[in-house]
């Protein structure tokens, strides 16, 4: 019963059904109600099943990046397989592949249609198969990594696939990026704002970008900003962190 | 239309109604929520029930009256081109009695006889905007009636082309162009009163799109009978369509065109 879709009423309920599942009303009382960030309707992290955690972002953010960094962190600690999207190649597979981070039977590939965000929010049906696939052929597992392909600022995963969603973006495209807003800046659980090396050289402030993302996130604790620099594995640690503390602990090892 | 197709080689329009109430149909309905994104930035609607809710109040008030409009201008529509169709065969045939038209004619809507179909539209486009008090609103319907004008100018023989009317007015005019039925608008309404603002949700919170399909499965009959319904309510004049309102609906409306981030139009 991992995968949640039968109809409502029918067996227990979906994953964003009624009880339990909607956004606790303390976090969304804080501030005017009117323009705060929507809540999630993600319930809490599941323990009969691999916690699924969505990674988006724009392209060429470092999507990819994160997740072999995570699987350099976690592949040795936990239960992991990845699914990764892909508009017309599967070249971000073939990446996690060759950089040998991970088992390659623990990566799957989707090919999604000219829409990425189709595939993670309007029509989920070819990554659940996907994480079907790969949990009956690898049995059960701790977590699973669903990578988005590089959309925009507005492409989120649906909560009827994923758990908890990572929203990845960078320093290069300048530090107004966090104040434009949108679905993934607002409302991601973990906002990632990568390549902090480049700050610099393109005259980003990544005081301003902290203070703009935190404002576009109601201020919330229950929804945090990392600066990382993936290239070097600065900060890969702390997203691994606060992947493991949506796991039943301990961890189960692998 | 129970005519056997065999043997008349007519075979009633089907496809065309899936072509029209296709979700896909570039007619920029993609970028209205129905209200949907105003009622999740005022905390009114966070998950599948609330959502449930919000969509049945919106059949029953926008969807119903939509439906009838549709409805309504479908049949004035056909009427006019079976009055049309009459008198032409009356002036090539002048040896026959130019009587009234046939038992088959539809009806028209009443008061409306004689009267240009231009006007009869904008008769029924007025008692619309009678019935939408928010301005916000007024502008997102006009908005998508002419987006759908513009992708049935290039998919039907549309007798005429009001400028920017209501979507329900401009729906039931294609449906007319498409050979459909005065019910079948009707029913192209409902189903897009409550289909459109079902997929704004799923965008907006993440919600699942199989339970929201489940939802919508679960709230079909009622489009069913909101379109049987509208259809029996639109054979009066247009003054006497439904007028089913939501003021908080409205209130909202006003509320979204002041938010500072928006996803959707309306």
């Amino acid at each position: 019963m991992h995968l949640d879709h039968d109809r409502r009423g029918a067996v227990g309920g979906s994953l964003v059904d009624g009880a339990g599942r909607s956004s606790p009303s303390s976090a969304t009382e804080s501030g005017p109600r009117w323009q705060s960030p929507p809540g999630t309707p993600a319930g809490p992290p599941p323990t009969d099943r691999a916690l699924r955690v969505g990674v988006g972002g724009p392209v060429g953010s470092g999507k990819t990046a994160l997740v072999a960094a995570l699987c350099r962190v976690l592949a040795g600690r936990v239960r992991l397989a990845v699914v990764t999207n892909d508009i017309y190649t599967t070249e971000d597979a073939d990446f996690l592949r060759a950089a040998g981070v991970l088992d390659p039977v623990r990566i799957r590939a989707v090919e999604t249609g000219c829409c990425p965000h189709t595939a993670i929010r309007d029509d989920i049906t070819a990554n659940l198969d996907a994480v079907e696939d790969l949990e009956a052929e690898l049995g059960r597992l701790d977590l699973i990594l669903v990578e988005s392909g590089g959309d925009n600022l507005t492409a989120t995963f649906s909560y009827g696939l994923i758990d908890r969603q990572i929203f990845v973006i960078d320093v290069a495209g300048g530090d107004k990026v966090p104040r434009k807003g949108g679905p993934g800046v607002a409302n991601s659980d973990l906002l990632v704002i990568n390549k902090t090396d480049l700050a610099p050289l393109v005259g980003a402030d990544l005081e301003v970008m902290a203070r703009d993302a935190a404002a576009m996130r109601g201020e919330r604790a229950d929804r945090p900003v990392l600066f990382t620099n993936l290239r070097s594995d600065t900060g890969a640690a702390d997203i691994a962190d606060w992947v493991l503390a949506l796991l039943p602990s301990p961890a189960h090892p692998r | 239309m129970n005519a056997d197709p065999t043997t008349t080689g007519h075979v009633e329009a089907r496809a065309a109604l899936l072509l029209l109430a296709d979700g896909r149909l570039p007619a920029g309905g993609h970028a209205h929520s129905g209200g949907v994104e105003a009622a999740v930035l005022g905390g009114d609607i966070t998950g599948l029930d609330d959502l449930a809710e919000f969509l049945r109040g919106r059949l029953a008030t926008a969807g119903l009256l939509a439906a009838s409009f549709a409805a309504g201008v479908c049949r004035a529509v056909h009427a006019a081109a079976s009055a049309a169709s009459a008198a032409a065969a009356a002036s090539a045939n002048p040896a026959s009695p130019a009587g009234p038209a046939s038992p088959a004619e539809p009806a028209h809507a009443a008061g409306t006889k004689g009267v240009p179909l231009l006007d009869v539209l904008a008769a029924f486009d007025d008692e619309v905007d009678a019935r939408t008090p928010s301005p916000a609103q007024r502008a997102a319907s006009r908005a998508q009636g002419r987006a759908l004008m513009r992708v049935a100018r290039a998919a039907w023989p549309v007798p005429i082309q009001p400028s920017s009317p209501h979507h329900c007015v401009a729906l039931g005019l294609v449906a007319a162009a498409a050979g459909l039925e005065p019910r079948d608008a009707a029913l192209a309404a409902a189903h897009a009163s409550v289909n459109g603002p079902a997929t704004a949700a799923v965008r907006l919170l993440g919600l699942d799109p199989l339970a929201v399909t489940g939802l919508l499965a679960e709230i079909a009959a009622s489009v069913d009978s909101t379109a049987f319904e509208a259809d029996q309510a639109s054979l009066g004049s247009p003054a006497n369509l439904p007028a089913g309102s939501a003021p908080h609906l409205d209130l909202l409306s006003e509320r979204h065109r002041t938010a500072q981030v928006r996803m959707f139009t309306s």
